[in-house]
C-alpha cells in the first residue's frame, strides 16, 4: 500500500475532510477542548489510598538498613513496602537490566527510590514517609563522565568494569585513505549539556488489585503500554494474562514514557502489599528525577573535505554521561554512531562511543534518540570548513548529498531522500541568498541539515510477530471500530490511523471509532518512540482496510448477483459500473457481509522485512529504519549584544515526510519539534550539586515561553516513500536536531563566535563578546580565526 | 476544619462544605470532579491549572479555594454553550492548538479571558496574555493562529462572543 490514491467519493457533510491529505482536527480534539478528556490523574477512583515514595537522599550508599516499623504503625497507612517486596530487576533491554523498583542493597542516584507508602490520605502518607528510618553506608560518587571513568572509581555495577555501560567502535571504509585523500581535515570539541523533556503532564500511575482473582490492572502515562505490561509480570512475577494495562489520555512523553518506570511498578506493588486501589501522583521534582533525558554529552569530531566540499572521512568520538541505570543508554550510544549516516554522502566513518554510569537520575530516549548532540556537533564543524574553503552552508551540504534507493556504508537503507528539495525551499523562503552575512551586526541566519528514522526496523523485544498489529471490527450497526495498541500521546496516531482507514475504505468519520489502548481490548503493539507509528500501525491499517474492504466488495457483489469485478466502491454505497440504478447503501452491504457468519473482524499487519534491518556488526540493528525522513532549516536571530541574549525570529523548516497524511499535524510536529531544539539550545538544561538536582521545576528547568517562541513556517516535501503507508514516513523527530548547529550559525553571523557548547545562554554569548582578563572561558571561537591545518 | 464553601462555579451557585487550607484546584477536581483543570507542576511553574475568577485568569493551584468565596468561577468544563464548543474551543480544535491537550485548559481560559477583554488583539497581545502558560508540543505558533481564528470567527458573529456568565 504506497500510492498515493487520494480520490475521494462523497463527503456526507461539506465539514468532514476526508481520508489521506487532508487537514483533518485530531479524533479526540473535542475532548481535549473541553476537558473531558481523562489523563491518569483524572480517572476517578474514589476509594483509592494515596501513593507516595521516599526517595535516596543519598548520591551512592549502601543501604543497610530500612527501618519501615514505625511507618507501619501509623494509623491509616495501609502498606509499607521496600526493595524487599521486589528482586527483580528491570529495565527496556533486555540484556541490561539493571534497575530494581525500589532500592535493594544499594542507592546509586538522589532520588532513587527507596520505599513506599500506602495511606488513606495524603497528609498520613507523608507522615508515614517521614517516619522510615535509613541507616547507610556513604560511598564516593560521580556526577561527571571522567570522575567516573577514573581508574580508582567504585563501580556503580559490579559487572560494569571502569563505570562503562557500552564502549562502542566501529569503522566502515577506510578513514586514513579518506582523510589522506583531504584537501582540509578539522577537529574540533563540542559539549552538550543534558536536557529533559519536560511534557506537560507530571507522571501518575492509578494501580488496582483484584485479591479474588489475583489480577491487576495499572492505568498509567506510558508510551509503551506492552512493555510496561512484560515488566509488571516479571517484577510482580505474575502470568501476563493476570494484569490489564490501559492508556488513558497521555500529556505527552517525547521519550520520558518509552520504557517502563520504576514508579509505575511500585504503583503495581504497593496496590497488591495494600490489597485495593493506589493512585500514585508523582510531583514535577519527582518526573525531572525519573529523567530519561538526553546526556550530558562530550563529543570531538574531526572531518576531511575535499576543496570543492565533498566529505571524505569522519571521525567522532562520543562520551555520553548516562546516569546510574542502563534504560536505553547502549542503543543512545549506538545510535549516536550509526546516524552520523544516512544523511549525506561519506565514504568512511570512525567511530567510539562511551556510555558512563553516574551517580545521577538515568538518562534515556528523548525526541531525535541519540543523534541530536552529534548533528550539533557534525554540522557545526561542516559549517566552519565549509566557511574555511569559501563554499555556501547550502552548496557543501549539496556537494554531499545521497541518492535513493541505496544502502550506506553501515548498512542502512535509504530508499527515499528529499533533502534537495527541502534544501531549495529553506534557501528560497528565507531569502537565504540576498541576507546572509547582510543582516548587520547583532543580526544573523544559519542553516543545518538533519534526519531521523521512520521506526527502528528491529524491535527491542524481537519476538518474531509482526511489528504491527491493526484490527477492525464490522458490526450489525455498520460501525468500524479500529483497535489499536499505538499509543496516542499527543502525537495525533489515532487520527493518522483513522484517515488510513477512512481512505481505503471511503466511508465517513462517523462510522469509525478507535480505541487506543487497553490489554484486555486492543492487539499488542510496541508502542509510540522511535516515530515508529505512522510506518508501521500506518501500513497495518491500510492493510486491514484493504482486507475489509474485499470482504465487503464480495458481499457486495452476492447481494447485487453480479461478478466482483464488476462492484464499483463508492465507499458509503457500491454500486455496478456503468448502471447507476444499482446500488446499495453501506448499511446494506454491511448487513450482507455478517449473513452467515456475524461480526467481522479483520485484521492487518506490518514486518520490516530482514534486509532493512541494518548491518551484520554487533549493534548494526541502530539505525536501521525502512524510511528517513530529512529536514532542512534556516533560523535567523536577534542577539543583544549587550546583554548576551539570543532572541530567534524566525524559523523556515522543510521536512521530507514522504507523503503528508495529515498536513497539519506535520505542521504541528515540526514547529514542535523544532521549537523543542530551540530550548536545548538556547535555555534547558538540568543540574546538579553534589548530585542533586538543582533544577527540578519548571523555572529553574526553563523551557521557552511563548514570549520567547517565533513563528515557524513549515513546508512540505513529498519524496513518497517506496514502503511508507500512502508513502508517509515519519516528521516529528527528525526536525529537532538540526536547530542548534543552525541556530550556532545564525549566532556566528551576528556576532563572529562559533559557540560549542550548549546550551548558548546569555551567560556564554555575554562573556564570548565581553572579554575580560579573568573571565572564564567562553566556548566559543572566534571564527575568522580556524586553528591548525590539513 | 471544614466549613462550608458558597461560590458560584460555571454558573450554578453551590455550598460544599469545604476544608479551610484546601485548594481552588483540589475542590474543583476532587471535591466537584471538574478534572479538566490540570496540575502541571508543583505550584505556580505552568499554568496548567489557569481558571477565571470573575473573569480573570488565576492559578487554581495558588489559590485558597475559600478566598474566592462568594465570587464566580469558571473552569474549561463551562465554555461550552448547549453542547456546542465555544468560538475558543473550536478555534484550538480546529486549527490544532491542541497536541497532547495537558496545557489546553489553562491556554483555553487565558485566552478566554483575554479575548473578553480585548476581542482584536494582535500577536504581541496575545504573547502576553498567553506568558504565564506552557506548552511543550506546539511551540505554540498554531496556539497563536487559534486564538487569532477564534478573534475573527467572533468578530463575525459577535452573540457567539458573549462569554460565560459575565
Ligand atoms: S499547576 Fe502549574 S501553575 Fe498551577
Ligand atoms: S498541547 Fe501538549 S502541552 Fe500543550
Amino acid at each position: 500500500m504506497n500510492a498515493p490514491d487520494r480520490q475521494i467519493t462523497q463527503a456526507d457533510s461539506a465539514r468532514e475532510a476526508r481520508g489521506v491529505g487532508a487537514r483533518l482536527p485530531f479524533v479526540d480534539g473535542v475532548e481535549k477542548v473541553t476537558g473531558t478528556a481523562r489523563y491518569t490523574a483524572d480517572i476517578p477512583a474514589g476509594n483509592a489510598l494515596v501513593g507516595m515514595l521516599l526517595r535516596s537522599p543519598h548520591a551512592h550508599a549502601e543501604l543497610l538498613e530500612v527501618d519501615i516499623s514505625e511507618a507501619l504503625a501509623t494509623p491509616g497507612v495501609r502498606a509499607v513496602i521496600t526493595g524487599d517486596e521486589c528482586d527483580v530487576t528491570f529495565g527496556v533491554i533486555p540484556i541490561a537490566q539493571n534497575e530494581f523498583p525500589l532500592a535493594r542493597g544499594k542507592v546509586r542516584y538522589r532520588g532513587d527510590p527507596i520505599a513506599a507508602v500506602a495511606a488513606e490520605d495524603e497528609a498520613t502518607a507523608r507522615l508515614a514517609v517521614s517516619r522510615i528510618r535509613l541507616k547507610v553506608r556513604e560511598l564516593p560518587a560521580y556526577y561527571k563522565a571522567e570522575d567516573a571513568r577514573h581508574p580508582d572509581a567504585v563501580l556503580l555495577h559490579e559487572n560494569k568494569k571502569g563505570n562503562i555501560e557500552r564502549e562502542v567502535h566501529h569503522e566502515f571504509g577506510d578513514t586514513a585513505a579518506g582523510f589522506a585523500a583531504a584537501d582540509l581535515v578539522r577537529e574540533e570539541t563540542y559539549a552538550c549539556a543534558e536536557v529533559h523533556h519536560a511534557m506537560m503532564e507530571p507522571n501518575a500511575a492509578l494501580a488496582s488489585w483484584d485479591q479474588e482473582r489475583g489480577h491487576l490492572t495499572l492505568w498509567s502515562v506510558t508510551q509503551v503500554p506492552y512493555y510496561t505490561h512484560l515488566i509488571l509480570a516479571q517484577c510482580l512475577k505474575m502470568e501476563a494474562a493476570h494484569i490489564r494495562v490501559i492508556k488513558p489520555f497521555i500529556g505527552g512523553g517525547f521519550g520520558h514514557r518509552t520504557e517502563c518506570l520504576n514508579f509505575e511498578v511500585i504503583c503495581a506493588l504497593l496496590a497488591r502489599a495494600a490489597r485495593g486501589t493506589v493512585r500514585l501522583l508523582q510531583t514535577r521534582e519527582e518526573t525531572f528525577l525519573a529523567h530519561r533525558g538526553r546526556p550530558e554529552s562530550h563529543i570531538r569530531v574531526r572531518l576531511g573535505m575535499t576543496r570543492e566540499g565533498r566529505l571524505t572521512a569522519c571521525q567522532a568520538e562520543v562520551v555520553q554521561r548516562g546516569g546510574a541505570y542502563g534504560g536505553y543508554g547502549l542503543v543512545t550510544i549506538l545510535y549516536s554512531g550509526a546516524l552520523l549516516n544516512g544523511l549525506y554522502d561519506i565514504p568512511a566513518v570512525k567511530y567510539d562511543g562511551y556510555r558512563v554510569y553516574t551517580n545521577t537520575p538515568a538518562c534515556g530516549a528523548m525526541r531525535g534518540h541519540g543523534t541530536v548532540n552529534i548533528r550539533f556537533a557534525f554540522e557545526s564543524l561542516m559549517d566552519g570548513m565549509a566557511a574555511e574553503l569559501g563554499l555556501d552552508p547550502f552548496a557543501v551540504r549539496r556537494r554531499n548529498l545521497l541518492q535513493a534507493p541505496m544502502e550506506t556504508i553501515n548498512g542502512l537503507k535509504v530508499m527515499s531522500y528529499g533533502l534537495p528539495g527541502c534544501l531549495d525551499w529553506v534557501e528560497e523562503a528565507s531569502g537565504w541568498k540576498e541576507r546572509k552575512g547582510r543582516l548587520g551586526r547583532g543580526k544573523g541566519l544559519g542553516m543545518a541539515c538533519s534526519h531521523f528514522v521512520s521506526g527502528s526496523a528491529k524491535p527491542v523485544h524481537w519476538s518474531g510477530e509482526p511489528h504491527a498489529v491493526i484490527v477492525l471490527k464490522l458490526d450489525f450497526d455498520a460501525a468500524v471500530t479500529i483497535l489499536t495498541g499505538a499509543a496516542d500521546i499527543g502525537q495525533g496516531s489515532s487520527t493518522i490511523i483513522t484517515q488510513i482507514v477512512a481512505e481505503v475504505l471511503g466511508i465517513a468519520y462517523h462510522r469509525i471509532r478507535i480505541v487506543a489502548n487497553d490489554s484486555a481490548i486492543t492487539p499488542k503493539d510496541n508502542g509510540s518512540y522511535s516515530s515508529r507509528v505512522t510506518f508501521m500501525v500506518g501500513n497495518a491499517a491500510a492493510q486491514a482496510a484493504e482486507n475489509l474492504k474485499a470482504l465487503l466488495v464480495a458481499a457486495a457483489a452476492r447481494r447485487l448477483q453480479v461478478d466482483e469485478s464488476r462492484v464499483e466502491w463508492l465507499g458509503e454505497a457500491a454500486g455496478v459500473a456503468g448502471d447507476p440504478d444499482r446500488q446499495l447503501a453501506f448499511p446494506e452491504v454491511v448487513e450482507e457481509a455478517l449473513v452467515g457468519t456475524g461480526t467481522l473482524n479483520v485484521k492487518g499487519t506490518f514486518t520490516c522485512p530482514p534486509e532493512f534491518q541494518g548491518g551484520k556488526h554487533r549493534g548494526g540493528a541502530v539505525g536501521s529504519t525502512m524510511g528517513f525522513s530529512y529536514t532542512a532549516q534556516a533560523v535567523e536571530v536577534t542577539v543583544d549584544l549587550d546583554l548576551g541574549k539570543v532572541t530567534v525570529d524566525k524559523v523556515w523548516a522543510a521536512i521530507d515526510c514522504g507523503f503528508a497524511i495529515n498536513p497539519m499535524s506535520v505542521e504541528g510536529q515540526v514547529q514542535g519539534a523544532v521549537w523543542m531544539g530551540m530550548g536545548q539550545a538556547l535555555c534547558e538544561e538540568t543540574v546538579y550539586e553534589n548530585g542533586r538536582h538543582m533544577t527540578p521545576n519548571l523555572l529553574d528547568y526553563r523551557v521557552p515561553t511563548i514570549l520567547d517562541s517565533p513563528d515557524i513556517r513549515v513546508h512540505i516535501v513529498e519524496s513518497i516513500d517506496p514502503n511508507g503507508p500512502f508513502g508517509a514516513k515519519e516528521a516529528s523527530e527528525g526536525p529537532l536536531s538540526g536547530f542548534m548547529s543552525a541556530l550556532a550559525a545564525a549566532v556566528e553571523d551576528a556576532t563572529g563566535h562559533r559557540f560549542t557548547a550548549l546550551p548558548i545562554s546569555p551567560d556564554k554569548v555575554f562573556d564570548a563578546l565581553h572579554p575580560r582578563p579573568g573571565a572564564r572561558k567562553a566556548a566559543a571561537r572566534p571564527a575568522a580565526q580556524p586553528e591548525g591545518a590539513a | 476544619m471544614k466549613t462550608i464553601l458558597a461560590i458560584r462555579v460555571n454558573g450554578r451557585w453551590r455550598e460544599d462544605a469545604v476544608a479551610e487550607n484546601a485548594l481552588l484546584m483540589d475542590y474543583l477536581r476532587d471535591g466537584l470532579g471538574l478534572t479538566g483543570t490540570k496540575q502541571g507542576c508543583d505550584g505556580g511553574e505552568c499554568g496548567a491549572c489557569t481558571v477565571l475568577v470573575d473573569g480573570e485568569p488565576r492559578l487554581a493551584c495558588s489559590t485558597l479555594a475559600h478566598s474566592v468565596a462568594g465570587r464566580n468561577v469558571e473552569t474549561i468544563e463551562g465554555l461550552a454553550r448547549d453542547g456546542s464548543l465555544s468560538p475558543i474551543q473550536r478555534a484550538f480544535h480546529e486549527h490544532l492548538g491542541t497536541q497532547c491537550g495537558f496545557c489546553t485548559p489553562g491556554m483555553i481560559m487565558a485566552s478566554e479571558a483575554l479575548l473578553r477583554r480585548n476581542p482584536a488583539p494582535d500577536r504581541e497581545a496575545i504573547r502576553e496574555a498567553l506568558a504565564g502558560n506552557l506548552c511543550r508540543c506546539t511551540g505554540y505558533v498554531k496556539i497563536i493562529e487559534s486564538v487569532e481564528a477564534a478573534a475573527a470567527t467572533m468578530a463575525a458573529a459577535p452573540a457567539a462572543a458573549m462569554g460565560a456568565d459575565a
